[in-house]
């Protein structure tokens, strides 16, 4: 049942996530990545990370790819013209593609050589309380940094809206 | 697990039926209260006093013509209502609405099912109902719809951010987020409701709670996506026949709820408001025999010849349901589901008495109120019952 759940929405990732780069209407690719992000949702939920599955869905799906979309139908963005791809890109293409994922799959083989399959209910570690405990115990300092990284960058997006006013 | 599954069938199309059910009547009630407060009839012609409205209402919808508009940009405009129903049904499956009851010999919740995060749940299938309007307002190449769609995306980003401060803040003093466990947590009587329960009464999340609300759901003050004097009809310009009628389902099944997570996060759920040594469990049945006994009253003097008969029956109906909730063998589960539905139909009430009397807001007033009165105060709520839950521990 986990296997079978996994490949499913292992291969709707994947087949949105080529989508994205396929569909030639922004629009198109982002709601292909709302789709790459739901199913990346219920992976997490398979693993058992529950708190971090209904993030990924509030957090990437809800908010960020929802502001996508609207500064896409704002700027009202047409389809892309499909331009005919140079030489280099057909002949280095699909063989760059296979000795890429060649080498993920060498180096996942490498780190991880003994992992066994993670079953549902497996994992306990991922609700509320434990990701919370975490954040606020081991790591304090990442969680901190990264809040005072992502405050930076609000008064630098009001800085330069400011800018623009005057 | 055989009759695990069995039990989860037989729920779950009982808890649909009576979602499909009320979201038909709702809109009944919806126009029947909103012309009262205009002072005229409503509804009258199909059925008694317009009971039959949702069926034609239905009817029609479903045999009318099924047009997709040229030059749409057609995936896009057949998932839009699609998502905007399925997301909208959706949150149901996590709420409870009673306690553990007995049925033929098995114990089960007055719930689909209890997720350990269930708020977290709710909150991610509503933020992806935006979707929905979005697409929508985008894929059907009409620019009112589009201008629909941007004011709602725009409103439902602005809004969300209040709306979870605002469920935040309960969430602390709770310590949970299983919607069953935060009821449980507000058990005893109205005293333990979040709304006036300490370290922090929630009153103020409360209302900006509902506030959002309104907005999410795109309802009056807050329908600029679909301000028919500007708009047309905003995103669903361009849809008819069932599509259109699946926007509007989504609609009131949003209200349905946000009226449910109103009612669970502050309002103490299924709990009556004092505990029953002290008689609240024979509320619903006085309730009931008042109104029966107040139409019977009317009934042997009629004003108009028609009441004779009317009346007293439904008199003796009320009589009837008051007796109902004696029976002790149903009271276990019929009281705690009577408090629900009374505290959310409360709510649902509300948000149809402000579309009566509420004018809409203008664009820059409903930006300007989420982003400098709203989040702010929701923040400085959040701060304070974080504290004094800190301060407690």
């Amino acid at each position: 049942m986990d296997v079978i759940l996994f490949l499913v929405f292992a291969i709707i990732a994947v087949v949105c996530a080529i989508n994205v780069v396929v569909q030639t209407h922004p629009i198109s690719s982002a709601v292909s990545l709302v789709g790459v992000m739901g199913s990346l949702a219920v992976l997490y939920l398979l693993l058992g990370a529950e708190f971090l599955a209904a993030a990924q869905v509030i957090v990437y799906a809800g908010a960020i790819m929802v502001l996508f979309v609207f500064v896409i139908m704002l700027l009202n963005a047409g389809a892309e013209a499909k331009k005919g791809r140079s030489f280099t890109a057909q002949l280095l293409g699909l063989p760059l593609l296979v000795a890429f994922l060649g080498l993920m799959a060498y180096f996942v083989q490498r780190l991880f050589p003994q992992s066994t399959l993670v079953h549902f209910g497996g994992f306990k570690g991922g609700g509320v309380a434990e990701i919370g405990h975490a954040l606020f115990t081991t790591f304090l300092l990442p969680f901190e940094v990264t809040s005072i990284l992502i405050l930076i960058a609000i008064l630098g997006a009001i800085v330069l809206a400011r800018k623009e006013m005057d | 697990m055989d009759s695990f599954i069995v039990i989860s069938l037989i729920k779950t199309a009982v808890v649909f039926a009576v979602l499909l059910t009320t979201l038909a009547y709702l809109q009944w009630v919806e126009r029947k209260v909103i012309a009262h407060i205009q002072v005229r009839p409503g509804p009258y012609r199909v059925g008694w006093h317009g009971l039959l409205q949702p069926v034609a209402d239905i009817i029609k919808l479903l045999t009318k013509e099924d047009l997709v508009p040229p030059y749409v940009n057609k995936p896009l405009y057949l998932l839009a209502p699609f998502l905007a129903m399925t997301m909208a049904l959706l949150s149901i499956a996590v709420i409870p609405f009673g306690p553990q009851i007995q049925v033929a010999g098995y114990q089960t919740f007055m719930q689909l099912t209890d997720l350990n995060i269930g708020v977290l749940f709710v909150l991610a299938v509503s933020s992806m109902g935006v979707y929905g309007i979005a697409l929508a307002g985008w894929s059907s190449n009409n620019k009112y719809s589009l201008l629909g769609g941007l004011r709602s995306s725009a409103q439902m980003i602005s809004y969300e951010l209040p709306m979870s401060l605002a469920i935040a803040a309960p969430l602390l003093i709770s310590n949970t987020l299983s919607l069953r466990g935060l009821v449980e947590k507000q058990a005893g009587g109205i005293w333990n409701w979040n709304v006036l329960h300490g370290p922090f009464p929630q009153i103020v999340g409360f209302i900006i709670f509902l506030i959002a609300a309104f907005a999410e759901t795109n309802r009056i003050p807050f329908d600029l996506p679909e301000a028919e004097n500007e708009l047309v009809a905003g995103y669903h310009t361009e849809y008819s026949s069932m599509k259109f009628a699946s926007f509007f389902m989504s609609e009131y099944a949003n209200m349905i709820t946000v009226s449910c997570m109103a009612t669970l996060l502050f309002l103490g759920g299924w709990v009556a408001p004092w505990p029953a040594q002290y008689g609240s469990s024979y509320v619903p049945a006085v309730i009931f025999a008042l109104a029966g006994l107040v139409a019977l009253y009317h009934g042997f003097h009629p004003a108009r010849r028609r009441d004779g008969y009317t009346l007293p029956f439904f008199g003796v109906l009320f009589l009837i349901a008051a007796a109902v909730f004696l029976l002790p063998m149903v009271q276990s589960w019929l009281i705690p589901l009577f408090w629900f539905c009374a505290k959310t139909g409360g709510i649902l009430f509300g948000f149809i008495w402000i579309r009566g009397t509420l004018p809409r807001f203008r664009y820059d007033q409903l930006m300007g109120f989420a982003w400098k009165f709203l989040f702010p105060v929701a923040m400085l709520n959040l701060l304070v019952t974080g504290f004094l839950v800190a301060l407690r521990s």
